[in-house]
């Protein structure tokens, strides 16, 4: 196996007497697509939350490219959430900002000394990724939902960032598109050798994008394997995630 | 003690909790300056500070302009009878000018402006709490404290004064208007007589209260968003709550200040 670029060791987080994350434990491996499954309110986005520091976690330890996440201090949060990338489940657009201005605020604050040029190459190139070039100039406020979170998605992927945490990111689009996003995601995956975690209740983007599946319920795995593997468990409640 | 068994965890976990509250706070508003005195540290944000200082000033204009004329207006109107009793309808340009400068229009504008500016913070940056965009924010490794706290803090502070200038202009042509309903007076004179009553010792102190008046009202507004719970109605209770305690810490702090230069009056006469 290659190196391990995330690991995620016994963690358990809660909110007031709500137990979220029970000893979860999880790598991601270098050039890995990590696809994470579970019913709705299993707290797949609070693990990614915790793994870039917006939640604390209230036992174990987590490091992201040798860096430890629980004990950092702001400028080392700074420093490894630079090469995280994260969509956010709700796509958290700035809905004072134009799409380009939402491309352009991350890229502008991270690499200071970017061109004009760059800039707008660089922002161009993501839209056109997500199929949204037409959008550049338009509000949040004018776009659908599945729009939103396509331009989420370039938002994210603008950094080029080493890991990507996409949390449900073919929510709310129609099966083609889905299949583009899906597209995408591997497209990066191979370009620039990135590793993800891919929270999804899609299975066709689970099948296509995940080298390796793991399965959370109630804040802990229950399994963990590729897709053939999972889907042909003997297990009911595994077996049932696979179902159409 | 013995009577209320169960009264004093719950006293004491309420203590507690007011404690954290407080220190929670404290934080806040040390982590505010610390932004503020950076503020010209790269990343800039000052694309996002004028944008904020036009939006300020630009929102509150015109209510500042119509209630400031109006309270000039009213001012006048009321005192003059007083005034006419002994004589002294002249002394009207400056008495109305001084308690305007003082204090009416400093607590005016900055209740107004806590009503209209306060507010709108509250919901805007709530809602980018309950949207996760604050969060977003710092997973793409950007100081949300800076761009949307430092920026609005400081835009509040700048512009209030500014404000209470104008809300004081408009208050001195109401009275203007105010006299000429019952006598007659030109606008030289009256500006003259206006001017001439007035002091250093009137403006400073307004203008510090105004600074602070701002900072407030700017605080308190990003504080409560910042807070925000998770619903959209927590939006609501940002705003809300955002008024209600900057409106009251305006007051606090006009009585402070205002003890403080009598002090500082008795002390250097
Ligand atoms: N900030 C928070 N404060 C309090 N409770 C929270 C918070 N965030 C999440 N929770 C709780 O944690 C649990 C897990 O939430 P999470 O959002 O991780 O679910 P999820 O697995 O992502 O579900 P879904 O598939 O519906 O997105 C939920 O029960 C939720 O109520
Ligand atoms: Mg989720």
């Amino acid at each position: 196996m290659s190196e391990k670029v995330a690991e995620i060791k016994g963690i358990y987080q809660s909110f007031g007497s709500q137990e979220v994350l029970k000893n979860l434990s999880l790598d991601l491996y270098k050039g890995e697509n990590l696809v994470v499954l579970g019913k709705s309110g299993t707290g797949k986005s609070v693990l990614i939350k915790c793994l870039v520091g917006l939640i604390g976690i209230d036992k174990g330890t987590m490091t992201i490219l040798g860096k430890s996440v629980e004990t950092a201090n702001e400028n080392e949060l700074m420093e490894i959430r630079k090469k995280v990338g994260f969509l956010f489940q709700s796509a958290a657009l700035y809905d004072s900002m134009s799409v380009r201005e939402n491309l352009e605020f991350p890229l502008k604050r991270i690499e200071t000394n970017i061109s004009k040029s760059d800039l707008e190459l660089r922002t161009v190139e993501a839209l056109e990724n997500v199929g949204l070039l037409d959008a550049i100039d338009k509000m949040p406020s004018q776009l659908s939902g599945g729009m939103r979170k396509r331009v989420g998605l370039a938002r994210t992927i603008v950094l080029n960032p080493e890991i990507i945490l996409y949390d449900e990111p073919t929510t709310g689009l129609d099966s083609i598109t889905s299949r583009e996003i899906s597209d995408l995601i591997l497209s990066l995956q191979q370009k620039y050798n990135t590793s993800s975690i891919i929270i999804t209740h899609d299975m066709p983007c689970a099948k296509h994008t995940a080298n390796r599946i793991i399965i959370l319920a109630e804040g802990k795995e229950i399994a963990e394997g590729s897709y053939e593997e999972l889907a042909n468990s003997t297990d009911s409640l595994i077996n049932s995630f696979f179902k159409q | 003690m013995d009577n209320q068994p169960q009264a004093s965890p719950d006293i004491f976990s309420k203590t507690k909790a007011y404690f954290a509250q407080l220190a929670m706070v404290a934080r806040f508003i040390s982590k505010t300056f610390k932004e503020i005195f950076l503020f010209v540290k790269p990343p800039h944000e000052f694309d996002e500070l004028f944008k904020q200082c036009f939006k300020i000033g630009n929102k509150s204009l015109v209510l500042v302009a119509i209630t400031g004329f109006i309270m000039g207006l009213v001012l006048t109107i009321q005192s003059r009878p007083v005034l006419a009793e002994f004589g002294a309808t002249s002394w009207l340009p400056a008495m109305v000018s001084i308690s305007f400068i003082r204090e009416i229009g400093p607590v005016i504008t900055a209740l107004i402006c806590a009503g209209k500016i306060g507010s709108g913070i509250g919901a805007e940056v709530g809602s980018m709490k309950v949207t996760e965009q604050i969060e977003a924010m710092e997973v793409s490794a950007t100081n949300p404290f800076k761009f949307i706290v430092a920026t609005r803090v400081i835009a509040c502070s700048l512009m209030v004064p500014l404000l209470v200038l104008f809300s004081d202009a408009c208050g001195m042509l109401g009275s203007l208007t105010g006299i000429n309903i019952y006598g007659d007076m030109n606008m030289n004179l009256f500006f003259a007589q206006a001017i001439a009553s007035l002091e250093f010792a009137d403006f400073f102190p307004a203008m510090i209260k105004s600074v602070l008046f701002g900072f407030v009202i700017g605080v308190v507004g990003c504080y409560q968003g910042f807070n925000a719970g998770r619903g959209t109605e927590s939006v609501g209770t940002a705003a809300n709550s955002a008024v209600v305690i900057s409106s009251m810490i305006i007051f606090f702090v006009d009585l402070i200040v205002v003890q403080l230069s009598e002090v500082y009056n008795t002390l250097s006469n």
